[in-house]
């Protein structure tokens, strides 16, 4: 018992390091806050694939709204206007988020957690396989253009037109106009390695 | 029921169903995969950013081994005398008189091969507008037109104030766009989508023209051709990197003299003027301030308006005026209440920040003790002795440090221009700079803002401060301003609001670390003066790769130069790894190595993420760290018969080494003589405590000398270790990767060289 015990402490230990680490990357007033619009890109490279509406429960949990401190993203739109030009996006313009931060000291017990517990595990590759099986009605092995965007913007947790587009940008094979989507899990999960 | 259509819809429900879950799933893998980018994005920016500032720290360590070189240093042979006299004396030019210098450009002739672009003065926007056209053809300017040029702009510089003040009533807007750091790409991107220079558009261009790219000569030609041509709304601010001494670190004395290799020096020589003509602000409607790094809590734009801002040439030789006894003392008191932080480099001010005390907003007197300079370092000294170098080596060292440039003639002749607009009544002689006046030169041109509140020593830069949000609003406030505009800092996004959105960097180099590495941007400001900003990446490959290829190219190229620090430590490493084998099995947590490759290398960085690319194998979560480093050392492309440790010691002080051997060679030849070679590594060695022992040093410069004829060419010896591909005989059991086996040359036995 005092074996488990041990290696718990460790690993806990080991935990509070990587959560750490994880969350200076992106603490970039070096003042153990993060703006809250980066905390899940935090959590997901923690290992955890949460769906959005598990990141906003997680969120409410740790999360200091307002005023305090500024962080320096946020912009208004009235004052400003950015243009990309040389890039795949058209001109956009920031629109108002809501704004604050989260604390070290709240997200690291509650990440912790998380992490000991295992919660919100990475989703297998035939798994993921299946679900786009289940969409691909007609069995051909590929879904075009279309109806990947019409799935990925009006089902589920729909993407914003910025991830539908980087998305389409490495899926999509011009040619046919179409997604193999057997072969764009195995170079996606390639990449990750 | 059992009726046909419910069991129909109860089919749709279900696959509707299905394929809501399916989508979800799907979504929720992919934005785990995008998270999973932007932080291996964000820990390649973090990298790039951590090597650069370590970069910059060396310069702080190459100023102490000058400073020890005149405290340490006794020349014990006659060669030795001789080369210490010629690292710090000049070298005379076979040309005395400097003042004919300017007007030199008469003499040279252009031959009817030349087939470039043709300047007459005065110059016509047609002129200018040609340049830009030459250059984008790759065409290079003659070196006559070239000094032609750049003794019009200095006329014409010196006219100016310090502070530009420009008016929007004349032009209906104004663009400001930072950093080029030699990036010619971008300059003429910025004039094709922002239109050229004219009477109705104004530029302000706000510093750091040079070093790091290759096209700084062609962008300053662009910058000062356009200056002359519309003065009044073309407009240049000096950046930290327009400096003569920075140039020899960072690549643009060595682009000016692989271009020019006859008239070069020439051409050096006027620029080191014309960079200390540069205006040091441009303010706008009397409410926009634009300047390169930043303020500090004692800028004092009326005292910065007066100033002879020619007087200050370079960060690394800070001559001023003699020093009261009492700032002595004080100095001294300054330096015991530090001493615990360890010695700071005498041109760095202490400290400032306190904790919330009122006192820190007060006027300069109050601060004086707490900005004086420290002492080099060197050893542990008590404070009273500490005064007493500090009395004699700061004389001494501004001295030395003035003559090592190489440059320029003795005290008497030096800046004859600048006193030519002066009218000093007294004795006639040259005003220096008072260190009050240096400082506030350094703290525009090196600052950087920071979220805390507060002012304090730029330790990283070296230079200027860090200042905070409360030092901005009270610089807006004393002199109503509305916002300032800087840049000296990489962003991702080309630019980058801070402060409450007083401050606004901008940068206009894209792809400064690599291709790939982030955007560039330029700031318009209309008649309310609203930012509007433009980004661009001027580069047309990135934009084809998606972003999971972008992201993989500039990573890669992070990590190859990452795993190059790691190796540059492999001793230290080795020393630590030990440490934590306690068993002496040669294994250790990955966790230890983490922690280990942290407190060696100081970069701040997330080892723990970036693990899985720096380490290929390990089994149970243990290393072998012996074979990582060898590893390591196999990467790094070498010379057969190299003594790992010795390369490994090259590549840490690689970028020193090089400044030191360009400031040796004081006539920018690009060589060096073996002896003076052999010379300098020993004075180096010493001082850095490094292990390694000159023979060795010898005969990797012999190797290198392939005309046999007893000169180094500077380049070849920093690129030779490089080049070949490196056939490492396997080591015996023996535990450092620097073993030699019997075949290795002759480290082991005392040779001449």
């Amino acid at each position: 018992m005092a074996d488990e015990k041990d290696r718990e402490e460790t690993a806990v230990a080991e935990f509070h390091k990587k959560i750490k680490e994880a969350f200076e990357v992106f603490d970039h007033e070096s003042n153990n806050t993060v703006d809250v619009r980066e905390i899940g890109t935090i959590i997901r490279s923690l290992g955890c694939c949460p769906s959005e509406g598990e990141l906003h429960d997680l969120i409410a949990e740790v999360f200091t709204p307002g005023s305090e401190g500024t962080p320096h993203l946020h912009v208004p739109a009235d004052a400003i206007e950015i243009v990309q030009i040389h890039s795949d996006s058209q001109s956009f313009l920031e629109e108002e988020e809501p704004t604050g931060y989260i604390r070290f000291e709240k997200f690291l017990p509650v990440m912790t957690e998380i992490l000991l517990e295992r919660r919100y595990r990475p989703i297998p590759e035939d798994v993921l396989l299946r679900a786009f099986e289940v969409l691909d009605t007609a069995k051909r092995g590929f879904l075009t253009k279309d109806e990947l965007i019409k799935y990925m913007t009006e089902e589920g947790e729909p993407f914003s037109q910025e991830e539908m587009e980087e998305m389409l940008s490495a899926a999509i094979d011009p040619e046919s106009n179409s997604i193999n989507y057997k072969d764009y899990i195995s170079m996606m999960v390639i990449d990750e390695n | 029921m059992g009726s046909g259509t419910s069991t129909q819809h109860h089919f749709a429900f279900q696959n509707a169903e299905r394929a809501f879950k399916a989508a979800a799933l799907i979504q929720r893998w992919y934005r785990r995969y995008v998270a999973r980018l932007e932080m291996r994005r964000r820990c390649t920016w973090n990298i790039f950013q951590s090597i650069e500032y370590a970069g910059q720290q060396d310069q702080v360590k190459l100023h102490d081994f000058f400073s020890y070189l005149m405290d340490h240093f006794t020349p014990s042979s006659h060669n030795e005398r001789d080369f210490l006299t010629r690292i710090f004396t000049e070298e005379r030019f076979a040309q005395d008189s400097q003042m004919e210098k300017c007007s030199d450009y008469e003499s040279i002739e252009v031959p009817d091969s030349y087939r470039g672009p043709h300047l007459s003065f005065p110059l016509l926007p047609d002129h200018a507008t040609a340049l830009v056209e030459a250059f984008r053809l790759k065409q290079q300017l003659h070196a006559r037109y070239v000094l032609n040029l750049l003794y019009e702009t200095k006329k014409h510089l010196v006219q100016l104030p310090n502070i530009n003040r420009v008016s929007t009533c004349y032009s209906e807007e104004i663009t400001v766009c930072g950093d080029l750091h030699g990036q010619l790409d971008d300059l003429i991107f910025i004039f094709y989508k922002n239109g050229l220079p004219s009477p109705e558009r104004s530029y302000v261009f706000n510093g750091d023209f040079v070093d790091r790219g290759k096209d700084s000569v062609e962008i300053l030609m662009i910058l000062f051709a356009f200056m002359l041509v519309y003065p009044k709304e073309f407009h240049l601010n000096r950046g930290n990197h327009e400096d003569h001494m920075v140039n020899l670190r960072y690549g643009f004395t060595k682009e000016v003299m692989s271009k020019y290799k006859i008239h070069g020096k020439e051409i050096l020589r006027t620029l080191k003027d014309v960079f200390c003509w540069l205006p040091l602000a441009t303010l706008i409607d009397e409410k926009v301030l634009i300047l390169h790094g930043g303020v500090s809590d004692i800028t004092d734009l009326e005292l910065l308006d007066k100033i002879e801002r020619c007087k200050i040439v370079s960060i690394m030789r800070c001559k001023t005026r003699q020093k009261s006894e009492n700032q002595m003392e004080e100095q001294r008191i300054a330096n015991q209440k530090s001493s615990a932080q360890g010695p700071i480099p005498w041109f760095l001010p202490q400290s400032r920040s306190l904790p919330s005390s009122p006192l820190r907003l007060g006027p300069y007197k109050a601060h004086k003790s707490s900005r004086s300079s420290s002492i080099p370092s060197g050893g542990s000294l008590d404070g009273r002795e500490l005064s007493q170098r500090v009395r004699s080596s700061v004389e001494l060292e501004l001295e030395r440090c003035r003559q090592q440039a190489g440059l320029l003639v003795t005290e008497e002749k030096e800046e004859p221009s600048c006193s030519a607009s002066e009218t000093d009544s007294d004795t006639g002689e040259l005003r220096k700079p008072t260190q009050e006046e240096w400082r506030q030169v350094v703290d525009i041109l090196w600052s950087d803002p920071m979220a805390q509140e507060g002012c304090k020593a730029n330790t990283i830069r070296g230079g200027g401060c860090y200042f905070g949000p409360d030092v901005t609003e009270q610089l807006l406030q004393k002199y109503k301003l509305q916002f300032l505009i800087r840049s000296h800092e990489c962003k991702p996004e080309g630019y980058e609001f801070c402060h409450n959105r007083k401050v606004l960097t901008i940068f206009s180099a894209s792809n400064y670390y690599e291709v790939g590495s982030n955007r560039g941007a330029y700031v318009k400001l209309g008649p309310a003066l609203t930012p509007h900003i433009v980004q661009y990446q001027a580069n047309k490959v990135t934009h084809t790769l998606t972003m999971r290829q972008r992201i993989s190219r500039v990573e890669e190229s992070a990590l190859r130069a990452l795993r190059e620090k790691l190796f540059a430590h492999s001793s230290n490493l080795l020393i630590e790894f030990k440490k934590h084998d306690v068993d002496k099995v040669g294994l250790i947590t990955l966790s230890d190595w983490a922690a280990v490759v942290e407190s060696v290398l100081h970069l701040g960085l997330p080892w723990r993420m970036l693990r899985p690319q720096l380490v290929n194998s390990s089994a149970d979560n243990m290393l072998e760290y012996k074979s990582w480093l060898k590893n390591l050392a196999e990467e790094q492309l070498s010379r057969e018969n190299i003594q790992s440790s010795l390369l490994e010691t090259l590549y840490r002080n690689r970028s020193n080494l090089e400044t030191i051997f360009r400031i040796i060679d004081s006539d920018h030849s690009g060589f060096i003589s073996l002896d003076e070679l052999r010379q300098t590594w020993k004075l180096f060695s010493s001082h850095m405590n490094i292990d390694v022992t000159d023979d060795c040093i010898c005969d990797l410069a012999r190797s290198i000398d392939f005309n046999k004829d007893g000169n180094i060419d500077i380049n070849e010896f920093l690129e030779a270790f490089r080049l070949v591909e490196k056939t490492c005989p396997e080591g015996d059991a023996s535990e450092c990767p620097q073993a030699t086996n019997a075949e290795d040359s002759g480290c082991s036995s005392p040779g001449t060289c």
